[in-house]
């Protein structure tokens, strides 16, 4: 393991994080299994990401959320560090599927709930259905077409 | 206070990683396969209950997981990888000494926490890094590493513990060790085994209370360190520095048997540029090159053949073309047509150094000095490349596409790359 001093790490660190921070062969006991199949990590920058080890991105597909600005094909980035509080938007796994909602808590009921003026009101679940995931901190959405999203 | 280890690893950590992205694996059993598939690496506590073993072959258990529903993954190394490397995150953030054992274990000095607040701070540390990185883990805390693994093992044995156990106060871990199996302590191989078992012990507390010097004779100092540190006499210190390689192998079975000279070269050229990118990453060269292949045990009646060649470079290097043709020039030298119309059927090839050494402090050749002022940058810069635009972006002409290959290793039930690849995120549906 390579240990740096906070004053020698390379100037650009300071703005780019690797999610995770990379434990290339790092491996004292033996080597890992996984050397030859490490590939760089996803990078977002540390003021958008302050914990990369929980923060993790998901693919949106579906249009129940409009109402929280999140469309479909949209992108969502979850912080599972993130305690998820009245109001937060939430991926969650419900009935078995990682589902997009909004986290309402009224008294001491907890509900995940659709965030879309056009559908009806009755249309949420409680919680007890649910499991929270992790709590989403932003998303991205695209102005132009995703095919030309190469690295 | 006292010095104090704990030994943090992740539980059925290749699955628990496939299950952090898959709602519908949760409770059902669910097992890892090795590379090609070949047999199960990982297995959940409902696939262990299934009678599901560690090493099963795939063929043999193909069936019964059919029946019962087991969902059966290739393995997925980059998540593995990727997610280990997030579990490591969250470990530094509670010990300021961390060293990554293996890809899911890791050894953490916690000889600053009071004794008092250590098993609290092991709790927080394993719901901690279940919040952020979904994957649950066990930890052992001991005065040594071994017996920091010994509790490790009690942790995930015992219910009840809740998944940590502290064998600091050696008060606590007496009433342990002569319950548990000697077979249990890290170090204790097979071979050793026998010898204990010999000299009559059965227990953990059995080796603890054997003479050292007369184990030393038996089982070389190693037996003897494993007794001290049983006592809680630290003889293993954490490793934060790996140390320095001394050789590197890449080795390989092919998905399918090779009959072709031509396969063969590719992929020993393939394994020898993978041996440049590893020798490059820690500024290593190597003045020989082994490569070998063989046809496989499996294929009884078949003609049988096994190779290895030692090829001589006139000075250490780091460069994958040199290392190609250090390769090309050992199948060449060994390469033979089969006699009669039975050809000898390889299953699988590598490519070995054993003298690495720092290339910067190697000496150069006075006859046949190689390139290396020009070389340098051109790896440099294909290095860059595959780590900018993926694995496989730039590869030497003689090993072949990387999507051509027919022969190299088979992921067929591999799960997205969840992490790493932004074509392959998960989805949530809303």
């Amino acid at each position: 393991m390579k240990l740096l001093q906070i004053a020698e790490l390379p100037p650009h660190s300071a703005s780019t994080v690797r999610i995770p921070i990379q434990g290339a062969a790092l491996c004292a006991g033996f080597p890992s299994p996984a050397d030859d199949f490490l590939e760089g990590s996803l990078e977002l920058p540390r003021w958008l990401a302050p914990n990369p080890p929980a923060t993790f991105a998901w693919n949106i597909s579906g249009d129940s959320m409009r109402g929280a600005g999140i469309f479909d094909r949209d992108l969502a980035v979850a912080d599972r560090s993130l305690k998820p509080g009245n109001g937060s938007v939430v991926v969650a796994i419900v009935d078995g599927t990682m589902s997009l909602k909004r986290l309402v808590i009224e008294g001491n009921v907890a509900r995940l709930a659709f965030d879309n003026p056009d559908l009806p009101a009755f249309a949420v679940e409680d919680l007890i259905e649910g499991e929270i995931w992790g709590v989403v901190r932003f998303s991205i959405r695209w102005h132009v077409a995703r095919a030309g999203l190469v690295r | 206070m006292s010095r104090a280890i704990a030994l943090i690893d992740g539980n059925s950590f290749y699955c628990s990683c496939e299950r952090v992205f898959d709602p519908k694996l949760a409770r059902v059993p669910v097992i890892v396969l090795s590379n090609n598939d070949g047999c199960a690496i990982a297995r959940t506590a409902e696939a262990k209950a299934l009678g599901i073993k560690m090493g099963d072959p795939w063929f043999k258990i193909r069936q019964q997981c059919q029946r019962e529903g087991v969902r059966v993954f290739s393995s997925n190394y980059t998540l593995y990888g990727d997610m280990s490397a997030r579990t490591n995150a969250v470990y530094r953030d509670f010990s300021p000494a961390v060293e990554i054992y293996s890809i899911d274990e890791s050894f953490l000095d916690l000889s600053d926490v009071r004794d008092r607040d250590r098993v609290a701070l092991a709790r927080d540390l394993r719901s901690t890094v279940r919040a952020w990185t979904g994957i649950p883990t066990c930890v052992g805390i001991g005065p040594t590493k071994t017996l920091a693994k010994l509790a490790n093992h009690i942790a995930k044995t015992i219910p009840d513990l809740d998944g940590v156990c502290d064998l600091t106060d050696p008060v606590a871990y007496d009433h342990w060790l002569c319950r548990i199996s000697v077979a249990e302590v890290w170090g204790i191989g097979r071979a050793s085994l026998a010898k204990l078992i010999g000299l009559g012990v059965d227990t953990v507390a059995d080796l603890r209370d054997l003479d050292p010097r007369p184990v030393r004779k038996a089982m070389t100092v190693v037996g003897e360190r494993i007794i001290y540190e049983l006592r809680g006499l630290a003889c293993l210190p954490l490793e934060l520095m790996p140390a320095q390689r001394k050789g590197c192998a890449v080795t390989r079975s092919f998905s399918r048997r090779i009959t072709e000279r031509e396969t063969l070269e590719q992929a020993v050229a393939t394994h020898a540029t993978r041996l440049g990118e590893k020798l490059r990453r820690g500024g290593l060269g190597t003045t020989h090159v082994s490569i070998f292949y063989h046809t496989s045990e499996h294929d009884r009646g078949d003609p049988m053949r096994s190779i290895s060649t030692t090829v001589t470079l006139p000075e250490a290097t780091n460069d994958t073309l040199a290392l190609i043709k250090a390769a090309q020039a050992g199948v060449a030298r060994t390469w033979r047509e089969a006699p009669g119309d039975r050809p000898w059927r390889y299953s699988k090839a590598g490519v070995v150094t054993t003298d690495l050494k720092l290339l910067e402090d190697a000496p150069r050749a006075l006859i046949g000095q190689l390139d290396r002022e020009r070389s340098a940058p051109l790896m440099a810069a294909m290095d860059a490349c595959n780590a900018r635009f993926g694995r496989g972006s730039v590869v030497p002409a003689r090993a072949g596409p990387t999507e051509k290959r027919t022969w190299s290793t088979k992921f067929d039930m591999r799960s997205p790359r969840y992490t790493t690849q932004v074509t392959e995120l998960p989805t949530a549906h809303c």
